[in-house]
């Protein structure tokens, strides 16, 4: 072999390393990208489970007619009345009589949520015959007793720094000992509104404000979004303002959300006078940029439908508009759907507009219409995230599941439309 | 009320079509009609429905700016020598009492103004539908007697139609308007308290909450070059991570992966753009700033808790499926003679890809990196959760630095004056962020859409 056959085969093998390392770097970047992927999924998945049950701990409660200062038979008003808080606290200082102190009392009373108050009334107002009894009931721990029976906050480090004292982690092992430390399936989580105790903290008030804010934005955006289709697809003149107007929209499909917000402040709060913090204020900035993707949308779904069906329906006499709202529309009406739930799904997860235009409410009661203030889901996750109490982190990561299930339902959803109703001419 | 009132007016129109559909059936039976009967129908219901419930919307509109400067007027002759201001309150409180929120007012003048106001706004209700039902019925009574024959209901209906498809298509201009003007009012209202000099050269940017009613713009500095710069920066730590990435997986998907591979992992890979940023910023926020900050304190940096690097980081995965998606649509649009002549010369697929394809398809990858820029620059939740608030010009990206959108948050989120300067400085920075991206966008367009061309 010369030195130039071998110079060459040297070459060529350097060629083939060098094709195999670029390569190799199309596959890591792949790798790193599904990684994060799959890293991301994973730790809102592992930072989120445990939000969907609660500690309770069982304890014993007389329900003393005297110290409520009700019979059986008085008014359900009555009844409602009575100082259910008091009588919870006196029974648990009771239970545990060695006790005394009156900062140790606080302790032990702070191991249980508020909601003993209400779980109490509830009891007595269902069956008022339970009063002068004795039951074993079921209480909801508070949120730091929550996280140490959980192990999502150290429970082995220096009182100061835990978020139980000393004496709240050793009647919370004497209790566990004695089998009085359950979990139950977090059910206030789907059905109260906000709180700020992390034990009582719901996402539905969320789901409504994102339910209404969602119907507002369908309802303007896909009439109007269908409209401007067809307008430019099929009736506008070639002429500067056509022009014009499709320049804006795409242009106006990549201006950043928060404009939007600026927006909604500057003119639908200030000028229109749109109440704030309400649906209906939300659901019109999410319209605004919803529409550009339906308008998008339904063009590309009217393109498709073949020329040969415009023509046949104009060759029977019917109008232009008569071949379109007959003819046209009905064929490119299932590409169109497509593009809203896609539309509508990226506008479920918007967070900036909806901050700017004070969707961030703190309510209690669940949203029944448009117009009372509300907090969106993401703007929930905002909110919950930036608070500082630990019990907030896993339900965080848990209102995200629930905004993740309903993206990817979403989608499906606009999957399955496409498969079922596209039709390829 | 309101609810009500739409709901006779809906049943009006609605009768109208019945009446005007019958009555032009009836005609279709003795002679040729030039329209069919539901459009006489329709013709006659659009024009019941659409300008009362016009009218009603403008009425309720209209009626609380009239009532107000009625009441002011009358409260203005009932006592004298009062300030502007006083008038303004009274004729708030006023307005509160008869929307029935008690106020504990024991002011004679303002509880008697309060039940006029509410006399009023009944005779006004009342008035408002008597008159739209009697418009509805007149309208009614009128267009019914233009059915005929001859009449062309539906160039009519069609007309009416035709002006609805373009007001919507008009929509997104009108958007665009609303944005600009609604940023360039504020803008200047801003320029006003602070010389638009400091604001654009300024190197300190402490923007402070009027408490006192007399504290003046001088107290905060509104030298936005810092915020300018940590947008800067954290974009750029995004584009670091995501423009490599974003390019190498684009190049793998177009140009080795095969069929199956790509079915499976493009979707994948998909997810990223359909996840909403907020779930990037709690990310970012719990899982990714400690885990660098604890890195960095490993070999022995100082890495703040709200590095630029991390919040940077995230936004980079984030923008990943963006370069990967466009960047794969404008190398699949480069001919394939183009490979085939560079294979035909004995080059490895690398090789073509190195210098065929990726100075062939230039143009469009800048043109989607600047996109994806843009998408960085104008990202809200990711900083606002994992980035600074407070600006820092520096150009490491191991301390905390605030950007333009976190500013805005921080300027309009909770109680919002708007002659304060905080909250004006919102839009300010909302109009430079606007102008950015949009400058960017049309340049990235405009580059794209000329490839294109080249090759179609």
């Amino acid at each position: 072999m010369t030195d130039r056959n071998m110079a060459k085969a040297a070459r060529l093998k350097q060629r083939y390393a060098a094709e195999a390392r670029f390569k190799l770097y199309g596959k890591l970047a792949i790798a790193a990208a599904l990684s994060a992927v799959f890293f991301l999924l994973y730790t809102i998945f592992t930072a989120g489970y445990s939000a969907f049950w609660r500690t309770q701990i069982q304890s014993e409660v007389t329900l003393d007619a005297n110290f409520l200062k009700v019979t059986p038979q008085s008014s359900n008003e009555e009844l409602a009345r009575a100082n259910y808080l008091g009588l919870f606290r006196k029974n648990v200082v009771e239970n545990n009589p060695d006790i005394k102190s009156r900062s140790e009392r606080r302790d032990l009373i702070q191991m249980f949520s508020e909601s003993a108050e209400t779980d109490l009334r509830d009891l007595v107002l269902s069956d008022p015959s339970l009063l002068g009894t004795t039951q074993k009931l079921w209480f909801l721990a508070s949120s730091p007793v929550d996280t140490i029976v959980k192990g999502a906050a150290p429970r082995d480090i220096e009182e100061e720094r835990r978020v139980v004292s000393n004496l709240q982690l050793r009647l919370l092992d004497q209790w566990t000992a004695e089998g009085r430390v359950g979990s139950t399936f977090n059910i206030n989580f789907f059905t109260r509104g906000d709180s700020r105790n992390p034990e009582l903290a719901g996402l539905a008030g969320a789901l409504a404000g994102s339910f209404w804010a969602l119907l507002v934005c369908f309802v303007i955006s896909f009439p109007m979004g269908i409209a401007a289709a067809i307008y430019l697809e099929e009736f506008a003149p070639k002429n500067r303002i056509t022009e014009i107007i499709e320049v804006n929209i795409n242009n106006l499909a990549a201006v950043p959300s928060i404009i939007f917000g600026l927006l909604g402040l500057a003119v639908i709060l200030n000028f229109f006078g749109v109440p704030r913090s309400t649906p209906l204020a939300g659901g019109i900035v999410l319209s605004l940029m919803t529409l550009p993707t339906i308008i998008i949308a339904c063009r590309a779904a009217l393109k498709a439908v073949p020329p040969s069906i415009r023509q046949g329906a104009l060759a029977m006499g019917a109008s232009p508009m008569q071949v379109v709202l007959h003819h046209v529309l009905p064929l490119a009406l299932p590409g169109t759907l497509t593009g809203t739930i896609i539309g509508l799904a990226q506008a479920l997860g918007e967070t900036a507009p909806l901050l700017m235009i004070g969707m961030f409410a703190f309510v209690v009661d669940i949203p029944t219409s448009p117009l009372e203030s509300a907090a969106a889901l993401p703007v929930q996750v905002y909110l919950w995230a930036e608070s500082s109490e630990r019990g907030f982190v896993e339900l965080t990561a848990a209102a995200i599941m629930v905004i993740l299930v309903f993206l990817v339902l979403m989608n499906l959803l606009a999957v399955i439309f496409r498969k079922k109703f596209e039709r390829r001419w | 009320m309101f609810p009500y009132l739409l709901a006779a007016i809906l049943l009006i129109s609605l009768s109208g079509f019945y009446l005007g559909r019958k009555q032009a059936s009836n005609l279709r039976s003795q002679t040729k009609l030039h329209s069919l009967p539901q459009y006489h129908g329709y013709f006659i219901a659009l024009w019941c429905g659409i300008p009362t419930i016009l009218l009603i919307l403008l009425w309720t509109a209209l009626e609380p700016i009239l009532l107000g400067s009625l009441i002011r007027s009358h409260l203005e002759s009932q006592s004298g020598g009062l300030t502007p201001t006083d008038y303004v309150i009274m004729t708030e409180e006023v307005r509160n009492l008869a929307a029935g929120v008690a106020l504990g007012t024991q002011d004679p003048l303002i509880l008697e103004t309060a039940e006029w106001m509410r006399s009023l706004q009944q005779s006004s209700q009342w008035s408002m539908v008597v008159v739209t039902i009697l418009l509805a019925m007149l309208i009614m009574a009128f267009t019914r007697s233009k059915v005929a024959p001859g009449f062309k209901a539906r160039h009519g209906v069609e007309l009416l139609f035709n002006g609805f498809l373009f007001i919507s298509s008009t929509i997104a201009i009108l958007t665009t308007i609303g944005i600009v003007l609604s940023l360039i009012f504020e803008t200047f209202r801003f320029f006003e308290l602070v010389p638009i000099t400091e604001f654009l050269f300024g190197l300190k940017w402490y923007p402070q909450i009027a408490i006192r009613a007399d504290q003046v713009a001088g107290d905060g500095a509104w030298g936005a070059i810092p915020v300018f710069s940590g947008t800067l920066l954290i974009s750029f730590v995004a584009m670091i991570v995501a423009g490599p990435i974003g390019l190498m997986s684009a190049i793998y998907f177009s140009e080795y992966a095969s069929p199956k591979m790509r079915g499976w992992t493009k979707p994948i890979l998909e997810i990223l753009a359909g996840i909403p940023t907020v779930v990037y910023g709690f990310f970012a926020a719990l899982t990714l700033a400690p885990l660098v900050r604890d890195g960095g304190i490993a070999i022995g940096l100082d890495v703040e808790a709200r590095s630029a690097l991390a919040a940077g980081l995230v936004m980079g995965v984030m923008i990943i499926p963006f370069i990967s998606s466009l960047s794969d649509d404008v190398i699949n649009a480069v001919p394939q003679t183009l490979r085939d002549g560079s294979y035909a010369m004995g080059a490895t697929k690398s090789e073509t890809i190195r210098q065929v394809i990726i100075p062939a398809a230039l143009p469009g990858i800048v043109g989607a990196f600047l996109l994806a820029i843009s998408r960085a620059i104008g990202e809200t939740m990711i900083v606002a959760m994992a980035a600074g608030l407070n600006a820092n010009l520096t150009a490491n990206p191991l301390e905390n630095v605030t950007t333009v959108t976190v500013q805005i948050v921080v300027a309009l989120i909770g109680d919002q004056e708007f002659d304060d300067p905080k909250t004006l400085s919102a839009f300010a920075l909302g109009l430079v962020l606007f102008v950015v991206t949009l400058i960017l966008n049309v340049v990235a367009l405009a580059i794209v859409k000329k490839y294109r061309e080249k090759y179609d």
